[in-house]
């Protein structure tokens, strides 16, 4: 097992029901500090229900999840503060406050933590949304903007602050390649440069091969695989292959 | 234990009263330590306050102009025209002017809050703010509660003002009341306890619009059919707690500042 100073979370027997159906039924799984992890799994699987439980948005109803060696499972909303603002979280719907505007959507986590300078926001504001490729677009509102844009929009939210940790939760869905492959290079160049660390939910195996250091298969709320991107694809494992492949055994 | 919570009804009761109580309790103790964003509790008193004025006003205007109109048909038979206006303004400041604003601005303000809130919620935005280190009652609860607290006896007051004036013009200008004895009996049976009466009424009832309207926002489930129950639930809770909180306040209260005799 990898030593526990280089891991940024370590989550242990992590269980959660919803209406009675177990969707994790004790998870296992280490984050290396400044890598990038890609979760794949089937959908309703439980992969965003994991990555909730990892900023405390959920609460298990058993096990433990550790980040930076401090447990989060039994801490309330405002002791889960400091550990929030070591980590981001990018929605699956981008979550923008409808309300605002992109500056002011992208600004907000600024100014939430005492910045004033309107001159230090604009320039922050300003190379956030250069680095998703939405330079000029600072004063429309959310319901004028693409699904692809909100979420790049919802990424720039996040990276402004910059986190040391950052949860994606389908980060390329409903994107077209070219902007997906955009935010590939990002999550890979945050990770490169800044030694971000990452946790990437997607379904998609085009990014996972493009930024994946390991992975992991979440299969019936447990951790079916777990390895590098080079053990994924020279498993024989048939759920594996079924899965890489986007194989279906269900019976019409 | 298990009787009372064995009826469906009671443990919806229970639990709801439970959760409104915390949502009360968290939003008070933020107050008393100071987290509170200024400068959303100006904007909430603009939307809140300033642009509950027009319904507050009609209300006040209608309400006290046919308030008049029903006593004085009834005390003119009996030769007591002149007792319109105290009766009128007592009833306004003790009873009606707070009441039918807290009524109003729970239609207008507590649906408001609770549709905006409970839109937030289904869309994720109120995860995004938790994700964001920004604790969503800091946030969305304690600007509109202090808001509403600061704009309600506002608004109960402006009500009061404007009912009492419609009353005079109704009662002197219309229905031929003197005016002169019509405004030292009113000045006469008014006491200041009776204006501290309205405006505590205004307060506790902008908590319980605040608490009721946030609380159902930030329950809210299953979308945009979800939305639409919220802001119903949160009128009609809220109407009918004010409703029922008014007569207990009105007894508790009058201890305190029991209705009062004329001056002279």
């Amino acid at each position: 097992m990898t030593p526990v100073k280089d891991n940024m979370i370590e989550v242990r027997g992590l269980r959660q029901t919803f209406g009675g159906q177990e969707i994790l039924r004790g998870v296992d799984l280490d984050i290396p500090r400044g890598k990038t992890l890609v979760l794949l799994g089937q959908s309703g699987g439980g992969k965003s229900v994991f990555l909730r439980h990892l900023i405390g948005l959920l609460k298990p109803i058993a096990g433990s999840i550790r980040v930076e060696g401090e447990e989060i499972a039994g801490l309330d909303e405002r002791e889960l503060e400091p550990v929030r603002r070591k980590i981001g979280m990018l929605f699956q719907d981008g979550a923008l406050f409808d309300s605002m505007t992109v500056y002011e959507n992208v600004s907000f986590p600024l100014r939430e933590r005492g910045f004033r300078d309107e001159k230090v926001i604009r320039l922050k504001v300003e190379k956030a949304l250069e680095l998703v490729s939405l330079s000029g677009q600072e004063t429309k509102m959310p319901s004028n903007l693409s699904g692809g844009m909100r979420k790049r929009v919802a990424l720039a939210r996040v990276i402004i602050s910059e986190p040391s940790c950052i949860l994606y939760d389908e980060p390329t869905a409903g994107l077209d390649p070219i902007v997906s492959d955009t935010i590939n290079r990002l999550i890979r160049r945050l990770q490169s440069h800044l030694h971000v660390t990452s946790i990437v939910v997607t379904h998609d195996m085009i990014s996972t091969n493009h930024i994946a250091d390991r992975v992991a298969l979440l299969r019936s709320g447990t951790i079916h695989f777990e390895g590098t991107l080079a053990d994924l694809h020279s498993s024989q494992d048939p759920v594996i292959r079924d899965f890489i492949e986007g194989r279906s055994h269900e019976i019409d | 234990m298990k009787f009372p919570y064995s009826f469906p009804l009671t443990r919806a009761f229970s639990l709801y009263m439970g959760q409104a109580s915390l949502l009360a309790w968290e939003t008070l103790t933020s107050i008393l330590a100071g987290r509170i964003r200024w400068r959303l509790v100006v904007r909430q008193i603009v939307e809140i306050g300033f642009g509950s004025q027009a319904v507050v006003i009609v209300t006040g205007i209608f309400t006290g102009a046919v308030f008049t109109a029903q006593i004085f048909f009834q005390f003119n038979a009996l030769n007591m025209s002149t007792a319109v206006g105290p009766v009128v303004s007592v009833a306004l400041f003790r009873e009606l002017g707070p009441v039918l604003t807290g009524l109003m601005v729970a239609g207008r303000v507590g649906a408001a809050m609770s549709a905006e809130i409970g839109t937030m919620k289904v869309t994720e935005q109120i995860d995004a703010l938790r994700a964001l280190a920004v604790n969503p009652i800091d946030y969305l609860v304690v600007p509109r509660a202090v808001a509403l607290m600061v704009s309600m006896p506002l608004l109960v007051g402006e009500c009061i003002f404007f009912a009492l004036t419609a009353s005079y013009f109704v009662a002197t200008r219309i229905l031929n009341v003197n005016s002169v004895f019509f405004l030292h009996h009113m000045e006469g049976y008014t006491h200041g306890k009776d204006i501290v009466m309205a405006l505590t009424k205004g307060f506790v009832f902008a908590i319980i619009v605040a608490i009721v309207g946030c609380h159902q926002g930030l329950s809210t489930r299953n979308g945009a059919v979800g939305v639409g129950r919220s802001t119903t639930d949160a009128v009609v809770i809220s109407s009918l707690t004010i409703l029922m909180v008014n007569f207990f306040l009105t007894m508790a209260l009058n201890i305190v500042f029991p209705a009062g005799t004329a001056r002279y």
